[in-house]
């Protein structure tokens, strides 16, 4: 396991001096805090020390740039993550009764997982799928056409596999 | 090369369905025709021949010439004229100048940019290359949302593949323009499309706008003058060197020239996206293109401009698709979103649907924004939830004013469009909601009444899904 992370470190590292040259090379936090998140699934206090010191950039000014940017997570997320789509073509036709399902179903509110670590709720604004509308994505799978109770019983597939 | 004209290839793809037919395809001309990972593809197309012919034989000034003579205006949302904004950076003195391209498209419910880029992404940059010899920059940058991967992948494989072609990097084609592209990915922050919030995200901070003069045009990323445009505006301006200004120009209306793509969408029989002519009006989009409401149901509204915009009621429906004509009844043209709201929806509810959306992404700069949506979002949900007040509308009007006057930028000066503009054209829906405690719609749940008849077997299903706790088991 630790072994593992320290792989991850170096890579991540490595991530970091390929910008090294460049001109402007702290502009690309935001594409090294991507690279940590598709690495470590989520941003922790511990990686954005590391990039902190890689980068020379303090870690106040890593939080708040972690933290304005909703796509970034700081919190571990659970094995599937349900992102519901709260677009508008969506939202007219009933994505919001499919959410407060699927919070009621699995006793979570949106941004949190579920107590068994299989499911993280989010939203998400348009998937670009509005001619399937209510769309929900279930990791990078699309389900179209949903009712909220066609949203529970694909759920339910989910934690019987 | 086929000398074949540019625009409206895809008939030859889809057929002259009624959906196509009355379409005008320029911006989207290769969408789904060409194989956008393929750049031989892309040149049989007689693409990048508007650059080599900018390279060969144009000065930057008559290219810039050429687009203001087309009235190119902005695709992102203002609509400002291109070829004034490409003059402003070109008249610019300075050792770096940038080309940026914003693919951040943050409208819940649009996604032309998107599709743009995915069918093909060559066309932006070779719009990008030729502004980036009008304006004299040989820097570009793509922001993009990181919520697109596919999009991403394709445009990484087209600029490999244009470098690898010369054309992009040191002296393309021969010629002494050099300019290359490179990728930033956004985060997921809807003001981040915003321009200066989007230049600040590119130099790695939070994606706060600033206030303005100075224009990115004088001073944008990095300081350095810069020239911004939407993934549309820039696909169109090959069409416009090739086919030449006079042609574009012959298309639309006076003061809006070109076409523009919508994301049709909502209660719609046919959704997608749909390229019309500037002028088109909203009945021809949704009956003819669209083929009208499913269900037989009634037309009640359309939305345009997503967040930032307003929704347009059925009386309105013969109104002319362009930026003037949007603006006068109370909605914008914005980026492209199309929402067709049936009689099966509350319009209160939906513009607390847009509301909760401009509140939630407010940088939380400027006060009137940050507060004001707050306060405003506050009074809707009261009214959606029956708690509604006598002078609860009035009071929607005034704040909305405010905000939009006092904002910093353009996401809370628009942030009141959807709820002033339903007020203006649905406000009996407002009173019905606050003065009867109804909402005929149905859609606001915690308004409507439910009766236990005869009927009842005493399932007990009720008592398992009621939120309120009102059924009583005996
Ligand atoms: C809150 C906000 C969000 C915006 N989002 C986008 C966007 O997603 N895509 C875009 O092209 N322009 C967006 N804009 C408009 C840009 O600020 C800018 O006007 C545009 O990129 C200029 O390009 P154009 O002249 O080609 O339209 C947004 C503006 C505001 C105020
Ligand atoms: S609004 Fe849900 S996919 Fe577009």
């Amino acid at each position: 396991m630790e072994k593992e992370k320290d792989q991850k470190f170096k890579e991540l590292k490595e991530y970091i001096s390929s910008f090294k040259s460049k001109e402007h090379s702290n502009s690309y936090l935001i594409a090294v805090l991507h690279k940590a998140q598709e690495l470590f699934g989520y941003i922790s206090q511990d990686v954005m020390n590391e990039v902190s010191v890689a980068m020379n950039i303090p870690t106040a000014h890593i939080w708040g740039v972690a933290t304005f940017y909703h796509y970034f997570n700081l919190s571990p997320k659970g094995k599937h993550t349900v992102s519901v789509c709260m677009g508008t073509a969506c939202y007219v036709k009933g994505a919001d009764k499919i959410i407060e399902a699927i919070k009621e179903d699995l006793q979570i509110s949106i941004g949190e997982t579920s107590s068994d670590g299989l499911f993280t709720l989010q939203e998400a604004r348009c998937l670009g799928a509005c001619g399937l509308a209510p769309v929900v994505m279930i990791d990078d799978k699309i389900y179209g056409n949903l009712t909220a109770q066609k949203a529970i019983e694909i759920l339910r597939k989910y934690k019987n596999q | 090369m086929s000398e074949k004209k540019l625009h409206n290839r895809s008939f030859e793809v889809f057929g002259k369905s009624k959906f196509f037919a009355s379409q005008l395809r320029i911006a989207l001309r290769n969408c789904g025709y060409i194989d956008p990972e393929n750049l031989d593809d892309y040149l049989n197309v007689r693409g990048f021949e508007a650059l080599a012919k900018v390279l060969t034989g144009m000065k930057s000034e008559d290219v810039i010439a050429e687009i203001k003579k087309a009235g190119l205006r902005g695709r992102g949302g203002a609509g400002f004229g291109s070829g004034l904004k490409w003059e402003l950076v070109a008249r610019e003195k300075s050792d770096q100048k940038y080309v940026i391209c914003n693919a951040d498209e943050g409208d819940p419910g649009a996604f032309m940019d998107r599709s743009i880029i995915e069918g093909d992404p060559f066309t932006v940059l070779e719009g990008m290359a030729i502004a980036g010899y009008a304006v004299g920059s040989d820097k570009g940058i793509v922001y993009i949302r990181a919520e697109y991967p596919l999009a991403i992948t394709r445009l990484e494989k087209a600029i490999d593949a244009a470098r690898k072609a010369n054309l992009l990097g040191n002296n393309i084609l021969g010629s002494k323009f050099s300019f290359d592209i490179e990728i930033r990915l956004g985060a997921g922050a809807f003001v981040c499309g915003e321009e200066t919030a989007l230049m600040q995200s590119i130099e790695g901070h939070r994606g706060m706008p600033r206030p303005r003069p100075p224009y990115p045009s004088a001073s944008g990323l990095f300081c350095k003058p810069t020239l911004i445009n939407n993934v549309e505006t820039w696909a169109n301006v090959p069409v416009i060197i090739v086919e030449g200004s006079q042609w574009f120009a012959s298309v639309g209306t006076e003061k809006s020239k070109g076409t523009k793509v919508f994301a049709l969408a909502g209660k719609i029989t046919n959704t997608g996206l749909v390229e019309v002519p500037m002028g088109t009006t909203l009945r021809h989009v949704i009956f003819d293109i669209g083929g009208g409401i499913p269900k037989g149901k009634n037309l009640k509204a359309v939305q345009t401009g997503g967040p930032s915009g307003g929704c347009i009621p059925v009386e309105l429906i013969d109104t002319p698709i362009d930026y003037d004509s949007l603006a006068k009844v109370g909605s914008i043209m914005g980026s492209g979103g199309m929402i067709v709201i049936d009689e099966d929806s509350c319009m209160v509810n939906i513009a607390k649907y847009f509301l909760e959306f401009t509140q939630s992404e407010s940088c939380g700069k400027c006060t009137p924004c940050r507060e004001g949506t707050k306060r405003m979002l506050e009074i809707l949900t009261r009214i959606t939830e029956g708690q509604g007040k006598e002078g609860d509308i009035e009071k929607l009007e005034r704040l909305g004013n405010t905000i939009k006057k006092a904002s910093l930028c353009g996401l809370g000066q628009s942030a009141p469009n959807p709820v002033l503009s339903t007020i203006r054209y649905f406000r009996n829906e407002y009173e019905d909601h606050i003065k009867n405690k109804k909402c005929t719609a149905g859609a606001c749940s915690k308004m409507i009444r439910f009766e236990i008849n005869d009927k009842c077997i005493g399932c007990g299903a009720c008592y398992e899904t009621c939120k309120f706790d009102a059924i009583e088991m005996i």
